[in-house]
């Protein structure tokens, strides 16, 4: 599950972020008449088409896994958080429905029908993404049900759907979608750019890509920032963990990077920052911020593997938003960000980042909510099949992962991005 | 008017969804049969005709199994939870099937440089087309059998693996297959651009007809041990006499049809019986999800969050009804001229001239 996960999560991402580039870059075409955004359009479109079948099996995967790893989790929540995932499989039908028109329909429809149909790829693949992370938020703030004898009573699956964690938690994956395609496809065109100054084709590509990473990308700082306050306030363990902060104290250290050692309880090796920590979870320099210690051990997550996510999450969400900056700072001066050979080679270094970053928040979210697989309500052992021999098929499906993986970069590789432009 | 009304419309929705995943994306799975018994002279063209006929709607086609998955566990997670501990194993090798088709497909769809490798890549959208609805049907030859309902400390083998490998499950995999072997070859017969290529799937719509018949034979036969209220229900139940009735004249008609070569009615007409087949077993498994031990009342999730199912179903409807008509009049409504093939059609927009060039 977890393996299934964090593949999926790679091709959710991008598939939500491609359909928005090559709608934007089509939309290019359709003003200009210049034809390498069509070409740049039609490129996306075979990348989008490949990563959303493989995202889509995938998905299918999950959804049946949900049962077959965790049946009793799925009893006990789906009627709880079935509503959100109901209305993904309605938004995710619709963009099954519009991709076929879209990747098929080049000569079928009118041009501005055929743009309208990317449009509907991209909206209903952006919300179909966000209902997914609505039913995940509630895992970690579950409400819209009353516990009565271990057994949920009074369901309000609007209210469950809304949890408080909803909001953040989707606006913090939606901008990681964009900001990761944005970046990884500008970091692709950027290397290419350094050997070849003047292709009109990877200027376009990157000034399309950038259009949308940057953005995004200044804007997680302020939703991560969001995120962090939430899980200060519902999720003190988490909090404790993602800083590696053992002790209760007033006035909170902040500590970047370091190795958390659970048998001493502390944090050595890190950069210390007085005071910080008290206020970025809660906006006051003095306020008090729990240490795991204020916890029973039996319910930490494990504190090294989600304090080093973390930092590397934050890291390279921090170097995405500096190229961005720095990006902003070229626009205002009105020089194209494809002219400044250092940036070209700092987005290079990015391409990856964004990736990165989203599987290391991943294991924030999910390892840092441990060991509850329903955030004070179920704990993970508990909900697990009573299946044996459970190690076959994960096997199994990790190297038919890793496999597919391979091919499809292979193929984005080879198809899309190595091919010279006509 | 079975009492309370919901539970019974969303079971009945689930089925309806069901029945639209065999009816659509089994024809999926039938076509990929076809790409590998493609032989003859004309193979190649014959797998062209297959790619291009499930391109553009396989995606969309297999929604409806997510959709069936999401109404169960949403609906009747008793149901889901007890299936997927049950028919693990199955499951599983399905999900690799499903896998591996379609990455399969659109590997080759999107590899066009690479002959040996899209070669590949064809066989494994074939293989796993192939095995994919075999495994789906033993699962559900294990439901309607009741043989998934074991003691929890059976053995390993008695509990995860002979319900869906009895001869009966067997027999109804067989029959899963032929069936969506036989849509793809009918609807194929519709969409075929050349004579030859209509005479090709024609020969291959009846061939699967004779083993369709045999499949269900073979089902009746094993299923008269193991399953007697099965076909008990099926021949005594008030509804079943017509639903016979129906199935019968529907399969003639699309024989009929399909012998003096009127293609469109023979379409239509195959959709009838096989669908009559889903609504078979969920009549002969009525009210029983789980035969005896999860029915659709006993399994129903809270009234609450059915209604709201319900709503959001509705809504659904609204929004995806008319985007697949859109999809299916686009790619499917003159499908004997509209052939060209997508990746060296030109778009066309670039007909006219462009404004200015840099």
């Amino acid at each position: 599950m977890a393996m299934s996960l964090a593949f999926h999560i790679i091709f959710a991402v991008m598939g939500i972020g491609m359909p928005l580039l090559m709608v934007l870059a089509e939309r290019q075409w359709l003003r200009t008449r210049q034809p390498v955004w069509l070409d740049l359009a039609k490129r996306w479109s075979k990348g989008t088409a490949i990563l959303f079948a493989v995202g889509a099996v995938s998905g299918t995967v999950l959804s049946f896994e949900l049962g077959l790893l965790w049946p009793t989790f799925m009893e006990y929540a789906g009627p709880i958080i079935g509503m959100p995932f109901s209305l993904e499989g309605i938004a995710f039908f619709t963009e099954a429905i519009f991709l076929g028109v879209y990747l098929y329909g080049w000569t079928k429809l009118s041009a501005r029908a055929h743009w309208w149909a990317g449009v509907a790829v991209a909206v209903s693949g952006t919300v179909s993404g966000i209902f997914v992370v609505f039913a995940n938020a509630w895992m970690n703030s579950p409400t819209g049900f009353t516990l009565v004898d271990g057994k949920p009573v009074a369901l309000d699956p609007i209210a469950a759907m809304l949890n408080p964690a909803a909001l953040p938690q989707a606006l913090h994956m939606t901008l990681a979608a964009f900001a990761t395609t944005g970046i990884a496809v500008a970091g692709i065109h950027a290397w290419m750019l350094r050997k070849d100054r003047s292709s009109p084709f990877h200027r376009a590509a990157l000034a399309v890509a950038l259009w949308i990473a940057v953005p995004a990308s200044l804007l997680q700082i302020v939703s991560g920032d969001l995120s962090a306050k939430f899980v200060a306030k519902t999720q003190p363990v988490k909090l404790a963990a993602l800083e590696g902060h053992f002790k209760t104290e007033r006035g909170a250290t902040l500590r970047i990077g370091g190795i958390p050692n659970e048998r001493t309880r502390e944090t050595p090796y890190a950069i210390e920052i007085p005071k910080a920590l008290s206020f970025l979870a809660f906006a006051d320099f003095d306020a008090e911020v729990k240490g795991l210690e204020a916890f029973p051990e039996s319910d930490w997550p494990p504190v090294a593997v989600v304090h080093i996510a973390f930092q590397i999450m934050v890291g390279l969400g921090s170097l995405m938003a500096l190229a961005s900056l720095w990006v902003v700072v070229l626009w205002i001066r009105k020089r194209a960000p494809a002219d400044s050979r250092p940036l070209l080679g700092f987005l290079a270094l990015l391409t990856p980042a964004g990736f990165i970053a989203v599987e290391a928040g991943w294991v924030v979210t999910e390892v840092g909510r441990q060991p509850w697989i329903i955030q004070g309500v179920m704990r993970t052992a508990d909900a697990v099949t009573p299946m044996p021999g459970l190690v076959v098929p994960f096997l199994a499906f990790t190297a038919l992962y890793i496999f597919l993986g391979v091919i499809v970069a292979w193929l984005l590789w080879a198809q899309i991005i190595r091919t010279r432009p006509a | 008017m079975p009492e309370p009304l919901l539970p019974h419309v969303l079971a009945f929705v689930t089925m309806l969804a069901l029945n639209a995943y065999v009816v659509l994306g089994g024809a999926d799975f039938g076509a990929g049969v076809w790409d590998l018994l493609a032989r003859g002279p004309r193979k190649d063209v014959q797998r062209e005709a297959i790619a291009h006929g499930i391109g553009p709607i396989w995606e969309a086609n297999h929604v409806w199994i997510i959709l069936v998955v999401v109404l169960l566990f949403t609906c009747f997670p008793a149901v889901y939870a007890y299936l997927s501990v049950a028919l693990h194993v199955p499951l599983v090798l399905m999900l690799f099937g499903i896998v591996l088709r379609g990455s399969a497909f659109t590997f080759r769809a999107y590899d066009s440089t690479n002959s040996p490798v899209q070669k590949w890549w064809g066989r494994i959208f074939s293989i796993a087309s192939t095995v994919t609805p075999v495994v789906l049907g033993m699962s559900v030859g294990a439901i309607v059998s009741g043989a998934i309902v074991t003691p929890p400390d059976a053995t390993f083998t008695a509990r995860f693996l002979t319900p869906w490998l009895s001869p009966f499950a067997i027999a109804v995999g067989g029959l899963t297959l032929a069936v969506f072997a036989f849509l793809a070859a009918v609807y194929l017969t519709v969409e075929a651009e050349t004579h030859d290529l209509q005479e090709d799937f024609r020969r291959n719509a009846l061939g699967a007809a004779v083993i369709v018949g045999a499949c269900a034979l073979a089902t009746l036969i094993t299923g008269r041990e193991t399953v007697s209220k099965l076909t008990d229900t099926l021949l005594t139940h008030t509804l079943a006499i017509p639903l016979q009735i129906i199935t019968g004249v529907a399969a003639l008609s699309a024989i009929a049809a399909l012998v003096t070569r009127r293609y469109r009615i023979a379409r239509a007409a195959a959709v009838v019986p096989v669908s009559a087949i889903v609504w078979g077993w969920a009549l002969a498994q009525f009210p029983w999800m789980v035969p005896g031990v999860h029915s659709v009342t006993s399994a129903a999730a809270p009234a609450v969050t059915q209604r709201l199912v319900a709503y959001g179903l509705a809504a659904g409807a609204v929004l995806v009804v008319p985007s697949l008509w859109v999809l299916f009049s686009v790619f499917k409504s003159d499908t004997m001229s509209a052939f060209e093939r997508v990746d060296t059609a030109e778009y066309r927009a670039t007909d006219t001239p462009p404004k200015e060039r840099s």
